[in-house]
């Protein structure tokens, strides 16, 4: 129901507020997960052969001998101030596991999404618009097919063929040593920052270094979008508009392209937008398949060393992204759709 | 006249403990076109992985872990041959008996994470839905924070916690997956006790004095349930995939202890670089297959026992014979 008086100022307000428990909800879970975990934390992180004044100097430090409810305050504190804490194992600040290892996994998330969205546009457009013609029984088994598979199956085949027989792309790592070395850093986005410098032979390898980190989790994520538009092209095809522009005489070629794509698009942006929060879990097994170092592998690697504070500042950044995204989708979807505002 | 009649006769309900199961079967015996091939197709490849995992000991050359034959070594990263069918790995295992071994940890892990999933979520989403007030408005906010996370931080988190109390077994893979798929059953589950709740004939039971557990127990639950097989198979598929990933990234099962398809493909990208494919191809292959199988399976379902999608076979109406009737 949208009352006239709803402004979409209003509908900001009371999502941003309803937003608050989400968060405070979440940041209690990480911190109560990690909580319980049987042993201590620092010790573990140490190896187990630390002596115990260096183990004691260390909680100390880390507040871990204060009272729980003291530790939950200087945590909530610390994230609003915006400190994830430092690692416990190489005493690295969160932030800047963020600032380096986010922007790595930010570059490919971003191009798997372009992959995704172009490959899960174009072919659910044409699967919908032949509907039941071989083409479309083919974007269906291939849906069907790239959701069975996992996404470090499909980067392992990728490698076997286009790093190991072909010899075409590189299967490792974000950028070759040699350019890693020489390229100036001013957003940490790789690709950003060769192009800010001009630099063209870096932006060519950093280039053959994102192809297939990113088309493998592309594709990955592209089944969904394939599903979803051609299940909407079907039904907007079928709509009485439709049926009125073709009654008017426009050419079906204009009728399909001109009216009914662009109203196939619009839920779209939602799906776009819940599973960008999914990616970062395909991320992970991207990153670590084709050792790319972004903050999902970095989050992998912490957890063996089992360093808490590292885990927990990096699942709270997390959580975070997730909330926020989920935020910003539901403003562009009422900005769009002025229905949704309540 | 007479025979006709009797053809269209009306059974009375047999009184059999099979009966409830077999009215149940109908529809999955009238599944005509897509739906049909789709639930057999899906049926097919998914029992092929219930023998394998099952008879894996008689059916496997070799044990998961065996990289000798009597005192006779079997070589590192062999191609396929003979003895060897699908190749064997740097460890020298048999490629082969670790893909079949796989469907056993699989199935175990699988099976095990659903029976918990099912045992928490119905029951919380039961309750929640058919009492509402805080307790639900609670659980609604916990389920959906969890439901909101990425699923695979969430397993990792639990098989990392749960790792250092008891160990990295199936015990520990199934609890994570379990802890993902609990909010996905609890919402269902709880968003259709809404709707039923209102229905007149559970009115019609708190009318008559029954108490919520009766009323929650002889008229939501069978309501309720049945949308479960078809969510309990697609996340299945998932869970299967879940599973594999925490396997990849070294979260699985400890490898001494189980052959897991996951962990095997993480040990094969290194092989990939010299161009060995046997190692990560096999076990990937079976994922692919069986996640495709259970989906088919799953959707198969939903289109068959879902009201909304099903198609029924019509009959054809004999003109003919009609007509006579009509005029004797």
């Amino acid at each position: 129901m949208a009352s006239q008086g709803t402004s979409l100022k209003r509908y900001a307000v009371t999502r941003l507020v309803l937003v608050l428990p989400m968060v405070l909800l979440l940041l209690t879970l990480v911190f109560l997960l990690m909580r319980v975990a049987p042993g201590n934390p620092i010790s573990a992180a140490l190896g187990g052969h630390a002596p115990q004044a260096v183990i004691n100097q260390i909680s100390n430090q880390l507040g871990f001998d204060k009272p729980l409810y003291a530790q939950y305050g200087n945590y909530l504190w610390d994230i609003v101030r915006g400190d994830f804490g430092t690692t416990i194992t190489d005493r690295r600040p969160v932030n800047e596991i963020i600032a380096t290892n986010g922007a790595a996994t930010l570059e490919l998330t971003l191009a798997a999404m372009v992959v995704a969205v172009l490959v899960g546009i174009v072919l659910g457009l044409v699967a919908g618009r032949f509907r039941d013609t071989p083409i479309d029984v083919g974007g269906r088994l291939f849906g069907i097919v790239i959701y069975a598979m996992p996404v470090f199956f499909l980067g392992l085949l990728a490698q076997l063929v286009f790093g190991s027989w072909l010899d075409w792309l590189p299967t490792s790592d974000q950028a070759s040593p040699l350019t890693q070395a020489t390229l100036e850093t001013h957003t940490n986005i790789f690709v950003l920052d060769a192009l800010i410098d001009g630099n063209w032979s870096a932006l060519w390898d950093i280039l053959k270094h994102l192809i297939l980190p990113a088309t493998t989790l592309g594709l990955v994520t592209a089944g969904i979008f394939i599903r979803l538009i051609r299940v909407n092209v079907i039904r907007t095809l079928k709509d009485d508009y439709i049926e009125a522009a073709r009654a008017r005489g426009i050419s079906e070629r204009a009728v399909v392209y001109r009216h009914a794509f662009r109203n196939a698009l619009v839920p779209v942006i939602t799906v776009v937008g819940l599973q960008l929060a999914q990616l970062l879990s395909g991320a992970i097994l991207t990153e670590t398949t084709f050792n790319w170092p972004g903050i999902g592998h970095e989050l992998v690697l912490y957890i063996e060393n089992r360093d808490y504070a590292a885990v927990q500042g990096i699942i709270v950044i997390f959580a975070l992204v997730v909330v926020a995204v989920s935020l910003l989708i539901d403003f562009v979807n009422a900005f769009i759709d002025p229905r949704i505002r309540y | 006249m007479a025979v006709e009649a009797q053809e269209y006769r009306i059974r009375p309900p047999r009184r059999t403990p099979l009966a409830g199961l077999r009215r149940a079967l109908v529809p999955i015996a009238e599944a005509r076109g897509l739906a049909r091939f789709m639930l057999w197709l899906g049926a097919g490849l998914t029992a092929c992985f219930v023998v394998m995992a099952v008879f894996a000991p008689v059916i496997a050359p070799y044990r998961f872990d065996q990289y000798q034959s009597g005192s006779n070594r079997f070589s590192q990263l062999a191609h396929p041959s003979a003895d060897h069918l699908l190749g064997t790995t740097v460890q020298s295992t048999d490629v082969l008996s670790r893909v079949i071994w796989g469907a056993q940890t699989e199935l175990k892990v699988v099976v095990i994470a659903l029976v918990f999933s099912l045992a928490v979520g119905v029951p919380l989403g039961l309750i929640s839905g058919y009492f509402s007030g805080p307790l639900d408005r609670a659980l609604v906010l916990l389920m959906d924070a969890l439901f909101a996370f990425p699923y695979l931080i969430l397993a990792i988190v639990i098989a990392f916690l749960l790792s250092g109390g008891i160990g990295r077994g199936v015990l520990t893979a199934a609890i994570a997956i379990t802890v993902v798929y609990v909010p996905q059953y609890f919402r269902v589950v709880r968003n259709h006790v809404i709707s039923v709740r209102e229905e007149p004939y559970v009115e019609a039971a708190r009318a008559l004095g029954a108490k919520p557990p009766t009323i929650i127990r002889r008229y939501v639950f069978f309501n309720v349930v049945q949308n479960v097989p078809v969510i309990a198979t697609l996340n299945a598929a998932d869970a299967i995939l879940t599973l594999a990933a925490l396997g990849f990234l070294g979260y699985g099962i400890q490898p001494t202890d189980a052959a897991e398809w996951g962990y095997d493909i993480n040990r094969a990208v290194s092989d990939a670089a010299s161009g060995i494919w046997w190692t990560g191809l096999f076990p990937g292959l079976a994922i692919v297959l069986l996640v495709t199988g259970l989906t088919l399976l799953g959707e198969g379902l939903n289109e068959t026992v879902n009201p909304v999608l099903r198609r029924r076979p019509i009959a054809k109406v004999d003109m003919a014979s009609s007509m006579e009737v009509a005029e004797v």
